[in-house]
């Protein structure tokens, strides 16, 4: 039994948060896998994604993987990426595409014709880079973070949530976005931690030690 | 209190060496590539860029082994470029840990190549590398910019400004925008290229070729509107590391992540 599952779609590349896990739990058991069993079994479920919402849902169910995901979402510690994050949520506009439901809210697009900064120069899309990340609630999730640390992203849509509102941190860009989201044992960041040096190895860490029940 | 604007250390790769040239020629080695990248991550790099200019396809594995290696160990993006013709060498180099991969050459032979491989791992990880130089239009006089392929040797007639806004539409995420008039040339950026490019397209514009001092990274953001710069000697041989350029730009009133 795998102390740590990375859900494997065959949506773009595992091996960054595969590395960063094993750096940070040396000693624990991390797979990659598109077994639903090895993911039901496992202890902790990562659950990310890159490309396109519409992608990343048609290929998840091809591997027959819907199922063992919502169950750990219902009852392990998770960490959903990027994408991870969006397909928790009920819809995206990428695609017009349905996600899991599992919190209330949608996906949209950064508006990028409009998007100008203080200097009035054009914001681009996809947002890429480092931007803070700004706490709005508490969680054990952000221990030894800073209140307003710098997290690396790349995206070009964002989620909107809806009552009861899972926020628990936002970024600017230019407007504020809900970056991170959590609920009982879920936790999910539109960044990315892997990619995100000291401050996003010490989210892995707290997510490997995180006991949320 | 939003995006920082990133600065990229470019290693130059060959036969598993970080090597240096000037315009594009007269290579000098510049050390370990996975030493040197933990260096520039410890010193705040905010990326790292490698491009593989091995000319021949003998020792192109290397860059997959050092690709590996770098990545096991440093936490930051990295870009791969450098004789990616299939969407098998995307693949390759996201599965030995690359986070984006940068196509030049072939994206000029064959444009299908960037629209597949955005496809298949999103616009997110493909980024499209530019290598330009200034042409005069004879009959306007105005100053305009001709993509080169092959490291530089060969002319295709594309208009820069043009083929990164068709590079976007394609599926791109980030374009690499090299100025061959000003590689190596320590004389900074061509910002009237940079500002071009970065005007027109509304994905990331990565600055590039010429910088040889602190104050032309903060033209390159600041005149060339661009949304990362590049440099590679001035870190190199030790003149300055990443957190001197960043404390530099963050005095200049440049948003970056310290």
């Amino acid at each position: 039994m795998a102390d740590i599952a990375i859900v494997d779609y065959g949506m773009g590349n595992l091996h960054s948060v595969s590395k960063a896990l094993e750096h940070v739990a040396p000693n624990a058991s991390i797979v990659v896998t598109s077994d639903p069993v090895v993911i039901r079994e496992a202890a902790r479920v990562v659950f990310p994604g890159q490309g396109a919402m519409l992608n990343c849902m048609k290929e998840m169910d091809a591997r027959g993987l819907r199922g063992a995901v919502l169950e750990a979402a219902g009852s392990k510690p998770f960490l959903g990426i990027c994408i991870g994050l969006q397909m928790l949520f009920e819809m995206s506009e990428e695609g017009n595409v349905k996600g899991l439901g599992i919190l209330p809210g949608k996906v949209i697009r950064f508006p990028n014709l409009s998007m100008v900064d203080t200097s009035e120069q054009k914001l681009k899309v996809p947002h890429m880079g480092w931007n803070q990340v700004h706490q709005s609630a508490e969680h054990p999730m952000w221990k030894g973070i800073a209140k307003d640390a710098r997290f690396y992203f790349v995206h070009s849509y964002f989620v909107e949530t809806a009552d009861p509102d899972p926020a628990v941190a936002y970024s600017f860009y230019p407007f504020p976005f809900t970056c991170a989201v959590a609920r009982d044992n879920i936790f999910a960041v539109q960044f990315h931690p892997e990619k995100s040096n000291m401050v996003g190895l010490t989210l892995l860490n707290n997510f490997v030690q995180w006991e949320p029940f | 209190m939003g995006l920082a604007k990133r600065i990229i250390p470019c290693l130059d790769v060959t036969n598993g060496r970080v090597v240096k040239g000037v315009n594009f020629i007269a290579l000098q080695d510049a050390g370990d590539p996975v030493e040197i990248s933990r260096r520039y991550d410890e010193q705040g790099a905010d990326e790292l860029i490698f491009l593989d200019i091995t000319a021949s396809s003998d020792n192109r594995s290397l860059i997959l082994h050092i690709v590996e290696e770098v990545a096991a160990q440093v936490f930051i993006p990295l870009t791969v470029g450098g004789g990616v013709r299939h969407v098998e060498d995307v693949r390759r180099l996201l599965n030995a840990g690359a986070d984006k991969v940068s196509i030049n050459t072939s994206a000029v032979q064959n444009p299908q190549l960037v629209a597949d491989a955005a496809g298949r791992y999103g616009a997110q990880c493909i980024v499209v590398a530019i290598d330009a130089k200034q042409v005069r239009d004879t009959d306007t006089e105005s100053v305009k910019w001709e993509v080169f392929t092959h490291g530089g040797r060969k002319a295709t007639g594309l208009d820069a400004v043009e083929w990164a806004k068709e590079m976007q539409l394609l599926g791109a995420g980030e374009i690499l925008l090299t100025s061959m008039d000003r590689d190596g040339t320590r004389s900074g950026f061509d910002l009237a290229l940079i500002r071009a490019v970065s005007d027109t397209v509304d994905i990331p514009v990565i600055a590039s070729g010429g910088v040889g001092n602190l104050d032309h990274l903060v033209e390159g953001i600041l005149q060339g509107h661009a949304d990362a710069v590049l440099a590679a000697s001035i870190f190199h041989y030790g003149e300055y590391t990443v957190y001197q350029a960043k404390e530099y730009m963050a005095q200049h009133r440049i948003e970056v992540r310290l």
